[in-house]
């Protein structure tokens, strides 16, 4: 079907059905998969956290695993549900040059966090005390709650 | 066209949401444990189920996500009852998303959180802050909001094709506009999946 309008940026069809149902479907598996194997290592890092001493390496590890695997997930999402990936290349870069950004910007801002943990760790015994050692009174209580059953 | 980049705007504003809550939990020295906060599922009060309700969630989400691509797919092919079955599933799919969200939210504020108030203690055991409930409230919030409003849009849609809106233009170039809509905010829910549940 030809649109008048945008005709140089707009999504032309070009697949077969079959074509675009093989793709749809695949993808559908895909991500699905992904989701699957995601919670996978979502279950095995709770498991380590109730270990007696979690490496904190393999946690790390396991989390990086599992931000790859989303940053998979968006880029099918975004070529081939949003078909991003059929439209011409300036299109594309247009979007994805200006997102860019968000290297620098997570980079800056997570540094930017730890930084400030480890001056107030530093020059702030108070803070370090507080989020260290001193343990929460509600925690016995909560827990009990959950084990009986009651919320 | 110019939807992707009202979409790009948005993707900053998401961005910045969860870069902040990066920047917040990377300067704390321990954060509460997501497996122990989301760990509830309906009608299994009591038993302890980490990360099963917001799979489903998420589930729900990419199914509607797919059957949008159909809803889309059907219109390039000037199909109207297609496209018609297949919104009508994606406006299922986002409502029963927005159900599970709002059970969500009213366990939590069951459980005493809220915006500025946090019953989880931190990993290691310590008080923890309220600003795990502070981000959690405001960009699952925000996403949620989009989805409702992704809903309505989807509504309109079905709406105006029924009463053959696009059958007269020649063309279902808007359907593929809700789409793109409907698809980031699928997009979305991925990273503060990620964030919020897994990390």
């Amino acid at each position: 079907m030809q649109h008048p309008a945008f005709e140089e940026v707009s999504y032309q069809q070009h697949h077969t059905d079959e074509e675009f149902a093989r793709r749809v479907k695949k993808t559908t598996i895909i991500l699905s998969v992904v989701t699957l194997i995601e919670l996978g290592f979502g279950l095995i890092i709770y498991t380590m956290h109730k270990g007696e001493h979690p490496s904190e390496f393999l946690i790390l590890l396991f989390k990086g695993i599992v931000c790859i695997l989303t940053l998979a997930k968006a880029y099918y999402i975004v070529s081939v549900f949003m078909h991003l990936g059929d439209e011409i290349r300036n299109m594309i870069m247009t979007i994805v040059v200006p997102l860019m950004l968000f290297i620098w910007f997570i980079a800056a801002f997570v540094i930017d966090g730890n930084s400030y943990k480890n001056l107030r760790n530093n020059y702030d015994p108070h803070f370090k005390y507080k989020t260290m050692e001193e343990k929460a009174p509600k925690k016995a209580e909560h827990e009990t709650e959950h084990k009986t059953g009651k919320e | 066209m110019m939807m992707w980049y009202f979409l790009m705007s948005d993707a900053f504003t998401f961005g910045a949401f969860l870069i902040s809550y990066g920047t917040v939990r990377f300067s704390s020295n321990s954060w509460p444990d997501p497996n122990h906060v989301f760990n509830a599922f309906p009608f299994f009060s009591g038993v302890n189920l980490p990360l099963a309700f917001v799979s489903l969630m998420t589930f729900i989400l990419i199914i509607s996500s797919v059957t949008m691509v159909l809803a889309v797919h059907a219109g390039h092919n000037g199909d109207k009852k297609g496209v018609i079955k297949w919104i009508f599933w994606t406006i299922i799919g986002g409502l029963a998303f927005l159900g599970c969200q709002a059970w969500e939210w009213t366990h939590l504020h069951h459980e005493g959180a809220w915006w500025g108030s946090n019953p989880f203690p931190n990993a290691n055991g310590t008080v923890a802050s309220t600003n795990f409930s502070n981000f959690f409230f405001t960009i699952t919030g925000f996403h949620g909001f989009h989805v409702f409003s992704g809903v309505i849009i989807n509504i309109i849609m079905l709406i105006m094709t029924s009463k053959g809106v696009f059958e007269r233009k020649g063309h279902y170039l808007m359907i593929e506009k809700a789409g793109l809509y409907w698809h980031f905010v699928d997009l979305v829910w991925v990273f503060v999946f990620l964030c919020f549940y897994l990390i």
